[in-house]
């Protein structure tokens, strides 16, 4: 490539001009941080945010407690989206036409559905049923909604699941004898279990998060979870530590879980 | 062994079909196919891709319902609508050209899961048995492997195991060594003629020519959905009556593998 004249200048060799570009970038980023140093207020940014008396409140007035309840609304939630996802998975593989539509009708709905409508609608049912009421409120009534949410989501991922364990399996099993019910529970399920496993805890990974949703049904305060905790001290503080504190809650449940996700699905890669 | 026409307990042939048609759609793939297996033979069904031989196996079992036509297996009619299958397919041992072990359970579960929960018999008699059938076949060290650290010919060797372990009266093979790597084949077909010299019953779909001659009491020509001409393997491999079965094997037959006769 020659090197000389104003033509070689303008067209820069491919390795120049990547040279280039990576300059411009880091360029950049140097100036966004430059700015953000000099112009953002950060110490009223750090006692909005981080403000260590208000860190020490939120942590002496039970956030573990907040906590606790998020993880109780998120399993309820949780085992019920799956067992009901289950039976819904099964429903739209069967081969009763009316199954099928009455399965495919509910998870389209509930997937159509922003999931704090469901709640909205649940919260008020009392005034639809007089005398009834969900057992184990407010909890049941978090676990119905944010599980039937769930279940129209984890019931196609489990379909999916059971459609991705090959044809031949069924057939070996049969060819042994067993009947449909076992070759699904011997054979079928434990693989479709091992394929939907990163995607179900993805689901989980959203359910954790909607379980903020709980304010919706009104809830007394030692049933608040994260979100409702953080908001409630923020609120009456004037500061946005508490929520800072109850995010960063969250993510000591979500991100393991998503590092996990991430293994298994490398797991998964190595063994095909 | 040949025991033709001469069945020793007069209760005709072990596998026995007649007028057998399947269509898939609008291809008709068996037309008519009249068809039988006595008891301790060996036989081979030959023909090119396409023909129906792998469909007329698999209607054996009753992995295919056949459109109409019966199939007798070890005197029940397993084309009867009320005919239990499940217990039908107890004594019909089936091997895939795709193995299809369970790849959550190792070798010796792969062998016992069905003695257990479809023979019922006790966990400690089920593993014995696997272990011997898996010894048989020639992976007494393989007993506790999972199939994803098997080569394709051990593992078409554990599906082997584990068709026998259910004590079948007959084996069906569905083109068992066309998906192993060609140095894998001599192992498998190894197990298979070890198992005809035992004396066990058995229906093979097959390219292994050589397989074909040496082991099986008779082979069967099929082409387009009939089976065009049976017989010894030295009349139907050696001297083929039919124009069809001549040009099927002369593509078939690489010269390396043609022994004079």
């Amino acid at each position: 490539m020659s090197t000389t004249g104003a033509a070689a200048r303008r067209h820069l060799s491919p390795r120049k001009r990547a040279r280039r570009i990576r300059f411009v970038q880091y360029a950049v980023l140097v100036l966004v941080v430059v700015l953000a140093a000099t112009l953002a207020n950060w110490k009223q940014i750090g006692d909005v945010f981080f403000r260590p008396s208000m860190i020490r409140t939120t942590l002496s007035q039970g956030v573990g407690h907040a906590l606790l309840n998020t993880v109780i609304y998120t399993a309820g939630a949780f085992v019920f989206g799956l067992v009901v996802g289950t039976v819904l998975a099964l429903m739209r593989l069967s081969e009763v036409l009316p199954y099928r539509w009455l399965a495919t009708a509910y998870i389209e709905f509930f997937r159509g559905l922003p999931a704090i409508v469901v709640f909205l609608v649940f919260s008020l049912l009392p005034l639809a049923f007089t005398n009834f009421s969900i057992p184990f409120d407010p909890y049941g009534t978090v676990w119905l909604a944010l599980g039937m949410v769930g279940s129209a989501y984890i019931a196609e991922t489990i379909r999916a699941g059971i459609l991705g364990v090959p044809r031949g399996q069924t057939e070996a099993a049969r060819s042994l004898g067993m009947p449909p019910g076992l070759a699904m529970r011997k054979v079928v399920l434990p693989q479709a279990f091992r394929i939907v496993l990163p995607p179900l805890t993805n689901e989980l990974i959203l359910m954790i998060k909607d379980s903020s949703l709980v304010y919706i049904v009104g809830v007394a305060s030692n049933q608040y979870e994260l979100t409702k905790f953080g908001r409630e001290l923020s609120n009456s503080n004037a500061n946005v530590t508490p929520l800072v504190v109850a995010g960063f809650f969250y993510l000591l449940i979500t991100l393991p879980l998503t590092v996990v996700v991430r293994r298994m699905e490398r797991a998964a890669a190595r063994s095909r | 062994m040949s025991a033709r026409a001469d069945d020793l307990d007069g209760a005709g042939p072990l596998v026995e079909i007649s007028a057998l048609n399947k269509s898939f759609g609008t291809n008709h793939v068996l037309r008519g196919i009249d068809f039988a297996v006595n008891t301790g033979d060996v036989v081979c069904i030959i023909g090119p891709s396409g023909s129906g031989k792998s469909t007329l196996l698999r209607c054996v079992n009753l992995l295919e319902r056949p459109d109409s036509g019966t199939i007798r297996v070890g005197g029940s009619e397993v084309t009867d609508l009320d005919c239990d299958l499940d217990s039908a397919r107890r004594t019909i041992g089936m091997v895939f050209q795709q193995f299809n072990l369970f790849p959550h359970m190792t070798a010796t579960r792969n062998c016992t899961v069905a003695q257990v929960s479809v023979l019922g018999r006790k966990p400690a008699e089920a593993r014995q048995i696997a272990v011997d059938n898996l010894i048989r076949v020639g992976l007494a060290d393989k007993v506790d492997d999972y199939p994803s650290r098997l080569s394709g010919g051990q593992q078409q060797r554990v599906a082997i195991a584990r068709a026998l372990s259910m004590d079948p009266q007959v084996m069906l093979f569905d083109e068992p060594t066309s998906a192993l790597d060609p140095e894998l084949v001599g192992d498998v077909l190894t197990v298979m003629r070890r198992l005809a010299e035992d004396g066990m019953t058995m229906l093979v779909v097959t390219h292994e020519m050589a397989f074909a001659r040496e082991v099986a009491d008779r082979v069967a020509f099929m082409d387009g959905g009939v089976i065009v001409e049976e017989g010894s393997p030295q009349e139907i491999i050696g001297a083929p009556r039919e124009e069809r079965t001549r040009t099927f094997l002369r593509r078939v037959l690489d010269p390396t593998h043609v022994q004079p006769s």
